[in-house]
């Protein structure tokens, strides 16, 4: 039957491909990726690796809480060296989870912060990425706001976009704010932020900015490397959105400015641990943390090493030094906070 | 349903049946592996969920069901119908343009419809900028809402019921139509009292995968912001790391479409709907004139126009304002894996559905056959991610348990041999979209008379005669239809292929996935468009192939 023979063929590539990727696993200088960062920069970043040290960087790029559940449901036999994500709650959650191993490396233990970074050696934070406060320069005097804790400010009332309370950075924001005030009074700051939304929350960070700029609201809370990106784009429209808008390092009169990281912490089944351990230093190396900030606007973690203009010009800030963890361990209840307080 | 059928006992299940059945159960475990988390005990964010954000997911979801499934209903009937029965303007052309919509994924639709229609977009900008009106005093309704993702959804969901609509039409025996016309039933009448009434089983296979696709989106809704359901269920996965809650959420709506589709079946009743006919063309073709032509022309035009072209125009333009790298070798490559995948799985999907359909009608009374078969099919209603997880689960546990034994009797370990392979990810696929060509292949099935397969077997042929020689010839369409449904959704697939996939294997969708989530929505117009191009090859071929197969009965 006609049916029966293309099944046949179709079976047979299926088993071809399976054999071919079999093969190509055989091979000893590799390291097993399993990742949620998805930037096309980062090509860069695992060639210049290849070429350093000869290991090949074999990626799965999916979400963050997906491949936890891969690695934890491929157990003893998975081919995972590295989990790697952009969020530290993410990273709280693969610790949780107890796949990650616990590591030492006096380079990464030098050059990473400690808030940055597990205790034991199970996580480290490569880069980080800021959480603005981005303003109407038409609308908005940018001196009547310093802090996120103003937003709850009536003044704001009907001029704030923030998108929606299931992102992760929004969840981060606010699992810093349960810790240094407490679910209740980040519960009534979140409740005033509600009131004072321009709009239902809606579309990314970089849909925040843009319509800061086209005046639907005068405030927004955007990621740092998206007003970077908008930063050095060559396209008018982007221009415009620049000029248009300016923005605020929250709290640097207090505890600094909120900051998520993407970080990355070795699988204890890792089959090629070595290797691992190699990738992580070489992702604290001098080269590599340059990648982070030019190919996707990110800030190094190890400092003095910021050449990228956009981010040069944007100006230094304090972040906020409380460890990173706890936005994993109050996530669940800051998304509670945000359910009670109607932020969608 | 034939007298033999009927007085045949369930043990009589044959070689074949068992077969089947055995593996309807295989492509049940996945589902089963979900529902299994009912029992295990959740961190308790339900008492959270439902006081606070659910109600108004329920809400919303129940309000996308309804008004999806009557736009999507509509559009696709009334189309279907249009060119099936009538000559008018561009007729041909709509015969196989109608079904394009279906190479857009939503989300695909979801970045072109906000990012030219929102607040600072480029159309709203433009009035702006004419009128000269200051940004507070003036705006367009939101895209961003619930009424937005309704008509997104319609637009993009009803060549599904377009599809296997028009493939009962086409079947629709003359007999009945030629009847009605000489009891001086025409036009409306005809359509609305005899034609619908007799291709329900199609229409409702229609718009159930068309229900079932808007219940399980999350990437559309999410980036429309409008929570619905299966917002819920990531909520409690991401938000709450509570993968247990969210499973049981998953089989909450499991069993929602479980009542949904058994009420219908109820409903239906005992009456049938079989083509009592033998003859199989759909006879002579009315010539519109005038006003009326037009207006056919004009209701055709419209979910092409929003549903297909808008969308491509503004993703042309999108990808001309950037420098997007294209690069004729990467893209070589995600072509061909995206084909490759979109290729086997829906030549498996056709061809299992077809075992299993045809193995439920030569049993009929064999209820654990028909359980085993339908719940094997119901993998469409659940979210993506959700379901690569219920694959996961018995993978990874088969893997281990090789590698145990392997390890213990002979001192080596095999690793991961399905777990992260292609064999994996097809079975995602499967266990996925079955439901898809089940459905077309089910709706084609109603059509053929029982009585026929009485003759064939009191004839003396064999089951595999009668499936060969009297079903696939009568099903073609059908079958061709189930194919090409099934290849453009593996084509659009996200969730699993992101979680299941082998090392280094990016398909066109994932690379569109990663621009739109990096809020590169301009550099995921490329691979975007790349979709729809090649999510349009099969569209033309195979609606060229069903056209050709109607002419050829004709003759």
């Amino acid at each position: 039957m006609f049916f029966g023979k293309l099944l046949s063929a179709s079976l047979a590539i299926v088993m071809a491909l399976q054999v071919s990727a079999v093969v190509a696993q055989d091979e000893a200088q590799v390291v097993n990726l399993y990742t949620s960062r998805h930037y096309q920069t980062d090509e860069a970043l695992y060639s210049n690796f290849t070429e350093l040290t000869g290991i090949t960087v074999n990626r799965i790029e999916a979400g963050g809480d997906a491949l936890i559940e891969r690695i934890k449901n491929e157990g003893i036999n998975s081919p995972a060296d590295i989990y790697m994500s952009v969020d530290a709650g993410t990273m709280w959650r693969a610790q949780q989870a107890g796949f990650l191993a616990p590591s030492s490396s006096e380079i990464l233990e030098s050059r990473i912060p400690q808030n940055l970074r597990h205790p034991d050696g199970n996580w480290y934070g490569f880069s980080t990425r800021a959480r603005l406060i981005i303003y109407n320069k038409e609308l908005i005097n940018p001196e009547d706001i310093t802090s996120y804790e103003d937003l709850a400010n009536p003044k704001w009332h009907g001029l704030i976009c923030i998108r929606s309370s299931s992102n992760m950075y929004n969840l981060s924001l606010l699992a810093s704010l349960i810790e240094h005030h407490g679910a209740a009074e980040a519960e009534a700051w979140a409740k005033g932020v509600v009131h004072h939304f321009a709009r239902d929350p809606q579309g990314g960070d970089t849909d925040q900015i843009r319509a800061v700029a086209s005046g639907e609201c005068g405030l927004a809370v955007a990621n740092s490397y998206y007003y970077a990106r908008l930063m050095r784009s060559n396209m008018d429209g982007d221009k415009a959105v620049v000029a248009a808008t300016g923005i605020i390092f929250p709290n640097q009169d207090g505890r600094g400015t909120h900051v998520n990281i993407s970080g990355a912490g070795i699988v204890n089944s890792a089959p090629h641990p070595e290797n691992a351990m190699k990738f992580l230093e070489y992702l604290a190396s001098d080269s590599a943390q340059k990648y982070f900030a030019e190919g996707n606007n990110e800030y190094p973690v190890v400092e003095g090493l910021l050449e990228n203009e956009a981010l040069l010009e944007m100006g230094e800030f304090n972040m906020d030094t409380v460890n990173v963890s706890v936005f994993g361990r109050n996530q669940a209840e800051a998304q509670r906070v945000f359910d009670r307080a109607g932020w969608k | 349903m034939s007298k033999s059928d009927k007085t045949r006992s369930p043990s009589e299940l044959g070689f074949s049946g068992w077969g089947v059945f055995a593996l309807s159960l295989i492509f049940s475990i996945p589902l089963l592996a979900v529902v299994f988390h009912l029992f295990l005990p959740s961190t308790g964010q339900w008492e959270h969920l439902s006081t606070t954000v659910l109600p108004n997911y329920i809400f919303n979801s129940l309000y996308l069901m309804v008004s999806v499934g009557i736009g999507a209903l509509v559009l696709g009937t009334l189309s279907a119908w249009l060119v099936v029965m009538y000559r008018f303007p561009g007729a041909s052309f709509f015969s196989w343009a109608l079904i394009l919509p279906l190479a857009i994924p939503a989300y695909v639709m979801a970045y072109a419809t906000t990012d030219f229609l929102q607040f600072s977009g480029p159309l709203q900008s433009f009035i702006r900028d004419v009128f000269d009106l200051s940004p507070r005093e003036w705006r367009l309704p939101n895209i961003r809402s619930l009424g937005g993702v309704a008509i997104v959804f319609s637009l993009v969901l009803y060549p599904y019921v377009y599809l296997i609509a028009r493939a009962a039409f086409l079947k629709q025996s003359t007999g009945i139509i030629e009847a009605a016309r000489t009891l001086g039933c025409g036009g409306r009448r005809l359509f609305l009292r005899v034609a619908v009434p007799a291709a329900r089983p199609a229409l409702v296979a229609g718009v159930a995968l068309v229900l079932m696709e808007t219940l399980a989106d999350f990437g559309a809704v999410s980036f429309f912001g409008v929570p619905t359901f299966t917002t819920g269920i990531y909520r409690a996965w991401f938000s709450f790391g509570d993968k247990v809650a969210a499973a049981q959420l998953a089989t909450m709506l499991l069993g929602f479409v479980v009542l949904l589709l058994a009420m219908e079946r109820i409903s239906r009743g005992k009456s049938s709907y079989e083509n009592k006919s033998t003859r199989q063309d759909s006879g002579e073709k009315i010539t519109l004139t005038g006003l009326k032509a037009w207006g056919a022309s004009l209701f055709c035009a419209v979910p092409l126009g929003f549903g297909f072209l808008l969308p491509v125009i503004v993703l042309i333009s999108m990808a001309l304002r950037v420098d997007a790298g294209f690069s004729i070798s990467r893209y070589f490559d995600l072509i061909i894996n995206t084909v490759t995948l979109g290729g086997i799985t829906a030549l498996l999907a056709a061809f299992l559905g077809l075992m299993v359909v045809f193995a439920i009608r030569m049993h009929p009374l064999h209820k654990p056959l028909a359980i085993a078969g339908r719940m094997s099919g119901l993998g469409y209603a659940i979210p993506g991610s959700i379901i690569a997880v219920g694959v996961l689960i018995p993978f990874a546990w088969f893997d281990n348990q090789l590698d145990g034994f392997f390890r213990s009797t002979f001192g080596i370990s095999t690793g991961l041999v399905l777990t992260g392979s292609i064999v994996a990810l097809v079975f995602a696929y499967l266990v996925r979209f079955l439901s898809v060509s089940m459905q077309t292949i089910e709706a084609g099935f109603a059509q053929v008379n029982p009585s026929l397969d009485s003759a064939a077997r009191s004839l003396g042929a064999s089951k595999n005669r009668l499936l060969k020689d009297v079903h696939f010839p009568l099903l073609k369409v059908s079958l061709l239809t189930a194919f090409l449904m099934v290849f453009v959704d593996v084509m659009k697939e996200l969730p699993a292929t992101l979680i299941m996939r082998p090392f280094n294997f990016d398909t066109l969708a994932v690379v569109a996935h990663n621009f739109a989530s990096d809020e590169r929505l301009a550099e995921a117009a490329v691979p975007a468009l790349t979709i729809v191009v090649v999510g349009m090859l099969p569209v033309l071929l195979l609606s060229r192939m069903i056209v050709g197969s109607a002419k050829i009965k004709k003759a």
